[in-house]
């Protein structure tokens, strides 16, 4: 059986059914249970599994994540949340400095199983802070998965992924396309890989390389230029850590061109790590230099600018029309 | 009443809390603070401006006329600490301080620009000590903490006064300020609206402890509990609080009990999480109510000035919506140029490529302009 599902509800479903599965699974973060949560993600599941297994905190990130570090050394598997991307730099130090190294410092006697929720990115004309994509501050923390989906399909099967993995996730949420796409979700429990990007489009010309909500974006922009006469191949990385960046360079071998496209800025955005271990494995397939097409480095504006800000499909085509061009 | 009592004489480790006007409007003529009627009578009036201006932000949400916005209504009296403050004094906000800024001086079209998504109406008047609304929760205690610092190092003797929230009273970034503050002695004055509300959360979910006032003891400083309705409350505190401050007496912790009526933001349905008929409970508190009983029994107030009150009230807001509309978008230049002092190289050229961008979409039949 399958159902058509928006992003909340296929992750919903997810959390319910590996809950029901798994009685070790706690739901823990600010209004995760009477509210459901601001984005209604976990809408439900504390009337189904109790007040004890979601849990209503008070309002600190750093104790969310640093308590979640104990929950997990125990042998439970918290499934903390942090409302807003832009919110999780008051828990860097338990996220990077103590969760990701716990399995190293103590020479592999704690992994942590747990998966930290947070909505991400842009697009939803939310206030200051509620709308940045810090994916850099993560990929660089050594022990840290990082996934983020960009379809209902994926987010069902990729959450279940990372809660039966053994590591601690960060799912990141693309909130603009929270609700924006419905699509077939089975109903039962189904896993899609961790670590590994899918093509989401195939061709032969360029390569447009994408996660997130800019999927959608890269895309777009392919079938436009599939109109001008251009076959482009779209690659979807899906876990941004660690990153699976020989479905890129295979790609690239196949195409010659490649742009990046994300919504953080461009400096050490992920943009700068592929487009050097491309350069490192096929430089030589390389007919002309790789284009990035990112966020500036400037302060995410609010509302009124947020559209020049985020790199939509048309700022792809232009990076795509340089890169065909060469 | 003799001043510098009330820190004094209400111990919130005691349970003990000030209220000084009831909400029938009866005065306490014993705690009477220093503030004669027709200030209590110009506080009332810009009390209901900030009403009525909250309203109105909340009606161009609806309207799709502006952003997310944060309502205050219910915490009027509470906001109108601002007016306590004197020039050299810092005001350190929340994202829920429109009240108190528009007290402080912060033109209305600025506020309104902010919460339309303009970073434009960030900017506050030259010369005027306020920082940035700030959206992080607590973060903003600690900047109280060391602006108050700054001024002991410049042998300036004014106060700097740190907003936050009960659910910010949870946060780490809040008990190190109050520490700091302790420790270092600065002239900071920390007040706590407890709404009872972070979003969905009540206080009681916050923590075990009664209140949030008795904390101050346990970092080596007065604190007091007060009915953060009550204007009288409010000004007796915050003229307290400010003088001790200013006076080289360290810091001080105001809890202001009040009640957030309004939803968390306009992003938030409290059905959620609380019932109307919780609400209704609340509404005979009113900040508001209270000043008209008190001061129509004085012969300050009666139906007539109210309604001149409302109409000036409706005109000066109607203006301040005006200009905020009428005002041209940021251009996009507006996004590079406060990064740094001078724009680095190769942020220079991200923006000549955007903005070539552009140029080039709008021949292509786009339509942003730079």
């Amino acid at each position: 059986m399958a159902s058509k599902l928006n992003m909340v509800s296929a992750i919903n479903s997810a959390l319910g059914s590996e809950m029901e599965r798994d009685r070790r699974i706690v739901i823990l973060g600010e209004d995760v249970g009477r509210e459901g949560g601001v984005f209604r993600v976990t809408d439900g599941l504390q009337a189904r599994f109790g007040a004890v297994r979601v849990v209503d905190t008070p309002l600190a990130e750093s104790a969310i994540m640093g308590v979640s570090l104990g929950l997990a050394a125990a042998g439970m598997i918290p499934v903390p949340e942090i409302q807003f991307e832009g919110f999780l730099h008051l828990a860097l130090d338990q996220i990077s400095n103590q969760i990701g190294r716990l399995r190293t410092r103590s020479r592999g006697r704690w992994g942590l199983s747990m998966v930290l929720r947070v909505p991400w990115g842009g697009g939803i004309h939310a206030p200051e802070l509620h709308s940045e994509s810090p994916e850099t501050l993560l990929v660089h923390a050594p022990g840290l998965i990082v996934v983020t989906p960009s379809n209902p399909y994926d987010a069902k099967g990729l959450l279940i992924s990372a809660l039966r993995l053994g590591e601690p996730v960060v799912f990141c949420e693309p909130k603009r396309i929270y609700r924006a796409v419905k699509a077939e979700v089975p109903e039962g429990d189904y896993t899609v890989p961790i670590g590994r990007a899918a093509v989401a489009a195939e061709g032969k010309d360029l390569t447009i390389v994408a996660w997130g909500a800019m999927v959608r974006e890269a895309l777009k922009a392919a079938e436009e230029l599939e109109t001008e006469g251009f076959s482009v191949e779209v690659v979807d990385l899906r876990t941004l850590s660690p990153m699976d960046s020989a479905t890129v360079v295979e790609s690239v071998r196949k195409t010659g061109r490649l742009v990046v496209a994300h919504e953080a800025p461009r400096t050490l955005g992920l943009g700068a790590e592929l487009a050097a271990r491309v350069a490192e494995e096929a430089l030589t397939s390389l007919l002309a230099p790789i284009e990035r097409v990112t966020g500036f480095d400037t302060v995410m504006p609010l509302a009124q600018l947020e559209e020049h800000y985020l790199p939509g499909h048309r700022r792809i085509m232009a990076g795509a029309r340089k890169a065909l061009a060469a | 009443m003799a001043k510098g009592m009330y820190f004094e004489r209400f111990d919130p480790t005691k349970g003990e809390s000030l209220q000084i006007l009831d909400p029938e409007g009866r005065l306490n003529e014993d705690l009477r603070p220093d503030l004669p009627g027709q200030r209590i009578l110009e506080l009332y009036e810009r009390m209901s401006v900030m009403r009525l201006a909250d309203q109105t932000a909340l009606n161009l949400q609806r309207e799709g006329r502006m952003g997310t916005y944060a309502p205050f209504y219910g915490q009027e009296a509470s906001q109108a600490s601002a007016a306590f403050l004197g020039p050299s004094d810092w005001l350190v906000p929340t994202y829920r301080e429109t009240g108190a800024l528009f007290l402080r001086g912060v033109p209305l079209q600025s506020l309104l620009r902010y919460w339309m998504g303009d970073e434009r109406g960030m900017r506050v008047p030259e010369g005027m000590r306020v920082l940035p609304i700030q959206i992080v929760i607590g973060s903003q205690t600690l900047h109280a903490v060391g602006l108050a610092w700054a001024m002991m190092l410049q042998g300036e003797k004014s106060a700097a006064v740190a907003y936050f929230g009960d659910g910010a009273s949870s946060q780490g970034d809040v008990h190190e300020a109050m520490n700091f503050a302790g420790v270092l002695k600065t002239p900071v004055v920390f007040v706590c609206q407890n709404n009872q509300f972070a979003i969905s959360m009540p206080r009681s979910g916050q923590t075990a402890a009664a209140t949030i006032a008795q904390r101050a003891s346990s970092y080596g400083f007065p604190g007091l509990l007060i009915d953060g309705n009550d204007l009288l409350a409010v000004a007796g505190a915050m003229n307290e609080a400010l003088a001790a401050a200013r006076s080289g007496g360290g810091p001080r912790l105001i809890e202001m009990l009040t009640y957030r009526i309004g939803p968390h933001t306009t992003s938030d349905d409290p059905s959620k999480y609380r019932t109307a008929a919780e609400v209704d409970v609340q509404k005979p508190f009113d900040p508001l109510l209270r000043l008209r009983r008190y001061l129509g029994a004085k012969g300050l107030w009666n139906d007539g000035a109210e309604a001149a009150i409302l109409a000036k009230a409706r005109a000066e807001i109607s203006a301040a919506v005006a200009a905020a509309e009428a005002m041209p978008p940021a251009p996009v230049s507006d996004m590079f140029d406060y990064t740094y002092r001078v724009l680095p190289p190769y942020l220079e050229r991200q923006k000549s490529e955007y903005a070539s961008f552009l140029k080039d979409e709008a021949s292509r039949g786009g339509r942003h302009g730079f």
